[in-house]
């Protein structure tokens, strides 16, 4: 069409050059009409979408979300430029510290891998807490990575900076002061002293402080009756022990001290020189404790009578011993008079404890105490204990000063009264009348959230500190990370208000050297490296406190009953969650309860026969009411519960504690309130089901799985309780032990095994959390739980006896009313001839040389069909991938949370099967350690989780190849006594061994 | 082959059917255009079959954690089906090798549905061997496969890889022996065919078949040459995958007797399933004259002796729990038959043990109806037994404290749906694609067998024997 003049027209619109055609020439389509058009909006330009712009869009769009969705993710390694000096990648440190929680003490280890603190162990080095630890303390590494706690102040519910809280705090402070207004400093029991020093200096400061203590789980009255100090109990010496009450193997003062006490005088040995004599335990009570599981002779009663059954006690104790009787009503309890006897006859090495918080209770069983001579022995008044400080007449009357807005600031020092005391809903309710409110919770909880100011304390793995558990016995607490989140230890804040610097660390310091150590940089130094310092032999007193008994006793009668037909309620407390201060740790919701195996909930227990008589089921929710109060939840019929009474566990119900806490179980607190006895209960015609671990709850008379005996029968013959299954073959009789199609395996390096003493097992379940946190074992939750999937490797198995006879299958099923309790540890018996191995299709499960039943990850393909053959169903499923999921929202689903994994132990996928590995990475580790010292590794050196954790030294982890180790020496003692396999019939010849229970019973058909 | 038959014996193929009138009457079925009871029953299906998938895919993505197992309870549903599958899958290869051998003619016009059966219960069998695993994606592990591992085998003691084999080898020899009957028909479809796709289509797959006297005699040789190589499958097959449960220390499943009582329960099974479909095919396809009363109640007697055996096997278990004085063994039965799963075991005792009882009564085993039900019967009951064996004795073993109790989810459900649905569109799939009755075999016992075997024919053939 070059040099055309000749011009072709497409319409008479551009032949006559018309504007409107002139206007949309370049418009392709012209002036069609769009519907961007019509709606005058545009994507791109403003002049409308367009085809090329929608094909280009459409590109764009396909490319950027294959893009996106092909990223993989980047995850970066990197290096140290400049290395810290004692951290070696892979190489772990352990420091010595202190864990305190409230008046919750326990000396311990931390383990630290490339900065980030893992696993926690008790100090061997403290004869306070003597390496025991707790559940709740094992578990307490997962709080420091806990994602929902405040990442920094706040100050009237928004985020602010230090500096400016400070400067606002203090301004009203300075203020409050002026006016003479009176202040509160309200804590739970402080165990530190330097804490205690600060708080002095800001008293100092500001003249009108009152430090308040109380205590969640109050002692006071103990403490009352002792004319206001706790004596130091040992139960290591005593030969009867009678609780009225006192979980003190599961809940009470300092469970795992006495349990380790305890368990001396239960240790028996099978050879002629063993130990035939054990301690007699009595526990009346009633709720079934985790103290009254492990009881000799065990009874009820109910709340109402407790304060009689102290004075019934008393007299019987005094009509033996010459002393004068008291008045008071007397109460049928089965074995009391019994009780009495053998106090009497054990005199010197006796001992009586009452959980009861009632002075005057407290003050009947210390004349007990008194009349079997008790002080000196196995109570000590010389040695001030200070586990529990709080004193309920100074809370109740800060509660009443607040109501009537008298105080005009407080400071919540990591104490959460609105939650966990009984009157906490008034104190929330009278708050807002403080002037000016502070809170250093690290959470905004059910308290901090009604504080104008927030100011997080450090979680104590980030912080300096110290306790003096025992008057004279120091420890000291130092971080192990740098401060995860903007937070500043509580003492620090205290020092900045006080305007005496803010560096707690010298603070402490020159406190201990000046104070304490009355010494150098060289003493603080070995004090850090210990973690204790114990200047002082124990001061023994044989003071017994001077008690009006005629007084108490009238007093008690006034308020108790001998007899009473009425429902009743009592609280608890539970030996994982505690009063629920740890409530958002999944690893504790995820405990299951020693006794009734129940885990994420509370519930209202109660006796089968009260359950029949109310017509209620287990899963009925009912709606239990006392002293005006009321909530729902459903019911647990608990064996050996007292007739009539209903018992609810406190620490549960939280609403502010974050994801994993609020919401679960309800509140029990406010039933605390005092006079709260009777109680009402009424369905409500739902129903829920309870998570729990085990729900078939009698061992069926199979002797082959828990072995006992009582010790008159093992002192004449340690083989008396043990079953010895026998095939009858055309030679005779046979052991089925003896009889084998295996060729057995060779052992000529080391021969690992494990020994579990049933008679000192308590069942306190410490193993369970450690186990979880050094093997990265998944928390599944509470609907997974119910499921039955639950992922523990090390489980507590809990058998209540049944009164029906061997033939009677079905009864059988049913626990007596006031059951015998056995409780045995179960984890993967590491078989020699084991059943999992020989089913793999793919030779994921094997045996290693050492006698290990190891399990490949990584080559399973997750038939199940090694769980399905697993006798002992110890085998756990990864039904889910429960790492880095959010339908399990259980801390290891951030990054945060995922901190706390052990980086030697592999993070299981979903689809494939695991289980206990006998912790093959600490024998791993304590075998590379010796080989490149060029020995052998020494007996002891290389622990597992769940031995190391036990408070009692139930389990014993051992070479079975080297005669010199302790569990050589243990077997060769008992391997004709007490030791057998669960189960041995079916020849699996399992490496760990089990020491059946002895029972200080005169006979054994007897409740 | 000899056609010496009984002349108390019924006619195998009644109506007076000539041979044409076989070719015409199965091929129609092929040729013609899908029939309306097809096309619905086919949709039914293939709708079962999407949900199904969409369970299993469910399954497959979040892991088999959205089952009702738990950590006592490892295996419920699914080996169940695979069981159930396996077990149904026997009686193709028992009707079409071993009666073969035996020379049992009324197979001829139900061996081929049978075998069809067989691959698909097979498949549906091994539907769920993967959806089983927590890692299906590696279940070529199972495989003694060169890797890179090194020296990293399977492990051969492991029951479970003998049923890799087991069911990997039935699976092939059952494709194979059904394919090579296939193809005279197929070339038979070919001759006929009109169009040219199916011209194509079944000249592919009839291997270029000419009918030549050489081709049927190697052909002849080949059927008794693979039914002697299936046999020997029928016994190992549940043989093995009895062992599955025979060789572990479980109560209740370690126990000897298994072998025979799993391939009697397959035998058992496996007919009854036949039975369902044939008595389905028989009235949709109109092929009464072929599948006749005769062959039902030669059926509905193998289903009562398979039936008896199993109930014997029953007892025996119980009696040996009594009489070994095994605390755990004896208790696995009782619980079973009073535990918390009573009702499972009941509904199994009296679908296996007691229903089949009723054809010892002639009216009962000639009854198409009754034996419609009956059939489904066992197979409910025989589902049952497994889900006894495998969920009561998992449920309460050793260890009290692990007892614990299974219920099913919607995907549990969903797939179990999901291998019916597979079933049944490729069954519905096999009959209007291929001729469900073997033409050539049926034709080949007409001669003296059919009521009204065409005299033309008779006496050409008279003629040749002579």
């Amino acid at each position: 069409m070059e040099n055309s003049n000749k011009r072709y027209w497409k319409g008479i619109e551009e032949l006559t050059n018309e504007p409107s055609f002139v206007k949309n020439i370049h418009n392709e389509f012209g002036n069609m009409p769009s519907e961007t058009d019509a709606k005058g909006d545009s994507l791109v330009d403003g002049s409308g979408t367009h085809r090329r712009d929608f094909l280009k869009m459409l590109g764009f769009g396909v490319a950027a979300v294959s893009l996106a969705a092909c990223e993989s993710p980047v995850k970066k390694t990197i290096p140290y430029l400049n290395k810290p000096e004692d951290v070696e990648p892979t190489i772990a440190n352990w420091y010595a510290s202190t864990y305190t929680d409230g008046g919750d003490y326990a000396s311990i280890l931390v383990k630290t891998r490339e900065g980030r603190p893992i696993k926690i162990e008790g100090n061997k080095l403290s004869s306070v807490s003597k390496g025991t630890l707790s559940g709740r303390a094992h578990a307490s590494v997962l709080s420091l990575y806990d994602n929902e706690k405040l990442k920094g102040p706040q100050s009237a519910g928004k985020a602010t900076d230090w500096a400016s809280l400070d400067t606002a705090f203090t301004a009203k402070l300075a203020e409050v002061a002026a006016k003479g207004g009176q202040i509160r400093i309200v804590s739970n029991t402080l165990l530190s002293p330097s804490t205690k020093k600060v708080i002095a200096d800001f008293a100092a400061k500001y003249p009108t402080t009152q430090h308040i203590t109380y205590d969640a789980n109050s002692a006071y009255g103990l403490t009352a009756a002792h004319g206001g100090i706790l004596p130091a109990i040992d139960f290591s010496q005593a030969k009867t022990i009678v609780s009225l009450g006192a979980d003190f193997l599961g809940t009470w003062i300092a469970p795992t001290e006495f349990a380790a006490q305890w368990a001396i005088t239960r240790r028996v040995g099978s050879d002629k020189e063993g130990k035939k004599t054990m301690s007699r335990h009595y526990q009346f009570e009633t709720i079934l404790s985790n103290t009254g599981a492990n009881a000799d002779y065990r009874a009820t009663y109910k709340p109402s009578q407790e304060g009689l059954v102290a004075i019934s006690l008393y007299n019987a104790v005094a009509k033996l011993t010459g002393a004068a009787a008291v008045a008071g009503a007397s109460v049928k309890v089965d074995h009391l008079d019994k009780a009495a006897k053998d106090l009497v006859a054990s005199k010197g090495a006796s001992i009586v404890v009452s959980g009861s918080t009632d002075p005057e209770v407290q003050k009947m069983v210390a004349a007990t105490n008194a009349l079997v001579g008790a002080y000196g022995t196995t109570i000590n008044t010389g040695q001030a204990v200070h586990y529990r400080q709080g004193n309920d007449a100074a809370m109740a009357s800060f509660i009443q000063e607040v109501a009537a807005g008298s105080i005009a600031a407080v400071i919540f020092y990591n104490a959460n009264p609105v939650y966990n005391h009984p009157q906490g809903a008034a104190l929330a309710a009278a708050l807002p009348k403080v002037g000016l409110s502070l809170a250093t919770n690290d959470r905004a909880d059910e308290t901090a959230s009604l504080c104008q100011f927030i100011a997080p304390d450090s979680h104590y793995l980030e912080s300096w500190n110290d306790a003096e558990p025992k008057a004279g016995f120091y420890s000291l607490t130092q971080p192990t990370i740098s401060t995860i989140f903007k937070t500043r230890q509580a003492q620090s804040s205290f020092l900045t208000w006080a305007g005496a610097g803010n560096d707690f660390a010298a603070y402490l310091e020159s406190n201990w050297e000046k104070n304490i150590l009355k010494g150098g940089k060289v003493a603080w130094n070995n004090a850090l490296h210990d973690g204790v310092f114990e200047p002082n032999a124990v001061s023994v007193s044989a003071a017994s406190p001077s008690i009006d008994v005629n007084a108490s006793a009238g007093a008690i009668a006034k308020t108790y009953a001998a007899s009473s037909t009425e429902l009743e309620i009592t609280v608890y407390e539970k030996v994982g969650l505690g009063t629920g201060s740890q409530a958002n740790n999944p690893w504790l919701q995820e405990f299951p309860e020693p006794v009734s195996k129940a885990c994420w909930d509370n519930y209202a227990t109660i006796s089968q026969p009260t359950a029949t008589k109310l017509n209620l089921k287990q899963g009925d929710v009912v709606e239990v009411g006392a002293k005006g109060y009321k909530v729902s939840l459903p019911v647990l019929v608990q064996p050996g519960q007292a007739q009539d009474t209903i018992a609810i566990a406190i620490g549960y119900g939280r609403s502010k504690a974050g994801k994993s806490a609020d919401g679960v179980g309800v509140n029990a607190y406010p039933f605390l309130v005092a006079g709260a006895l009777t109680a009402t209960i009424s369905p409500t015609g739902e129903s829920k089901d309870i998570a729990q671990t085990q729900t078939h709850h009698t061992v069926m008379a199979r002797q082959a799985v828990v072995q006992e005996t009582v010790l008159g029968d093992f002192a004449k013959d340690p083989l008396s309780g043990r079953y010895n299954p026998t095939i009858l073959t055309s030679e005779g009789k046979k052991n089925a032990t003896d009889i084998s199609l295996w060729n057995g395996h060779k052992y000529n390096n080391h021969a690992w095994g494990m020994v579990i003493d049933l008679n000192t097992c308590t069942g306190c379940s410490a193993c369970v959390i450690s186990c979880s946190a050094e093997n990265n074992v998944p928390v599944v939750g509470r609907q997974e739980v119910i499921n039955r999937r639950e992922m523990h490797w090390m489980r507590i198995d809990r058998y209540y006896s049944s009164d029906a006879e061997v033939e009677d299958l079905k009864g059988l099923e049913i626990a007596s009313d006031n059951p015998e309790v056995v409780f045995q540890p179960m984890l993967c018996q590491h078989c020699n001839n084991a059943p999992c191995e020989t089913v793999c299709p793919v030779l994921a499960t094997t045996h290693s040389t050492e006698g290990l039943n190891q399990m490949t990850y990584n080559r399973c393909i997750g038939t199940r069909y090694c769980a399905n053959n697993c006798p002992y169903k110890v085998r756990r499923f990864n039904w889910f991938r429960y790492f880095q999921t959010d339908d399990f929202d259980f801390h290891f689903n951030n990054d945060l949370g995922r901190m706390v994994i052990n980086p030697d132990v592999t993070v299981r996928s979903r689809g494939v099967m695991e289980k206990c590995s006998m912790c093959v990475q600490r024998i791993q580790e304590g075998k590379l350690t010796a080989k490149k010292e060029k020995r052998r590794p020494v007996d002891g050196e290389i622990q597992v989780a769940c031995a190391q954790s036990c408070p009692t030294n139930a389990i014993t982890f051992g070479d079975m190849n080297n005669p010199e180790s302790e569990i050589s020496k243990l077997l060769e003692v008992e391997k004709e006594g007490r030791a057998y396999h669960v189960i041995e019939e079916i020849n699996v010849k399992p490496n760990i061994s089990y020491l059946m229970k002895v029972r200080n019973k005169d006979t054994k058909k007897e409740a | 082959m000899s056609h010496v038959v009984s002349p108390i014996r019924e006619k195998l193929v009644s109506g007076g059917k000539s041979y044409h009138d076989v070719t015409h009457d199965i091929c129609k079925q092929v040729e013609g255009e899908p029939t309306k009871e097809w096309k619905w029953a086919f949709g039914i299906s293939c709708i079962i079959f999407a949900y199904g998938a969409y369970c299993l895919f469910y399954t497959w993505w979040q892991g088999i954690g959205v089952w009702g197992l738990n950590k006592t309870v490892g295996w419920a549903w699914d080996i169940t089906n695979f069981v159930w599958w396996v077990g149904i899958g026997h009686a193709g290869t028992l009707i079409s090798a071993v009666l073969l051998l035996f020379r049992q003619k009324w197979r001829t016009s139900i061996n081929r549905s049978a075998e069809a059966m067989t691959i698909f219960a097979v498949l549906c069998a091994a539907s769920f061997i993967l959806a089983h695993m927590g890692r299906p994606w590696l279940a070529h592990w199972a495989l003694p496969l060169p890797n890179t591992f090194g020296s990293l085998w399977v492990n051969f003691n492991s029951p479970l890889v003998w049923d890799v084999f087991a069911i990997s080898t039935y699976l092939s020899v059952s494709l194979l022996f059904w394919y090579m009957g296939l193809v005279p028909d197929l070339a038979t479809i070919r001759d006929r065919a009109t169009t040219k796709g199916r011209k194509f289509w079944y000249g592919l797959f009839s291997l270029g078949w000419t009918g030549s006297a050489k081709t049927w005699a190697r052909y002849e040789y080949m059927s008794l040459i693979l039914a002697g190589i299936s046999t020997p499958l029928v016994l190992s097959v549940h043989t093995i995958v009895s062992m599955d449960f025979a060789t572990s220390v479980i109560p209740g499943w370690h126990t000897t007797i298994f072998p025979p009582y799993f391939v009697a329960g397959a035998i058992f099974s496996g007919f009854a399933m036949v039975q369902t479909l044939l008595l389905i095919t028989r009235v949709v396809f109109k092929l009464e004259d072929y599948i006749t009363i005769e062959h039902i109640e030669m059926m509905n007697i193998v289903i009562t002796v398979t039936g008896s055996i199993v109930g014997i096997a029953y007892l025996t278990e119980f009696f040996i729990a009594w009489y070994s004085g095994v605390e755990y063994e004896s208790y696995a039965f009782i619980n079973r038959a009073t535990g918390p799963y009573w009702w499972a075991y009941w509904m199994m005792m009296t679908c296996n043990v007691i229903s089949p009882q009723l054809f010892w009564s002639k009216k009962i085993r000639t009854s198409l109806l009754v034996s419609f039900l009956l059939s489904i019967v066992v197979n409910v009951g025989m589902w049952f037994e497994r889900f006894v064996i495998i969920v009561t004795s998992l449920h309460r073993d050793y260890i009290p404290s692990s007892w614990a109790m299974f219920s099913p989810t919607r995907y549990d459900i969903g797939d179990y749906i999901f291998s019916f649905g597979l079933f049944f569109t490729l069954f519905f799939l096999f009959a209007k694609f291929l001729p469900v009755v073997n033409m050539a075999e049926v034709k080949a016992v007409m001669k003296g067998v059919s009521t009204n075997y065409p005299a033309k024919q008779a006496k050409a053939a008279k003629k040749s024997e002579e």
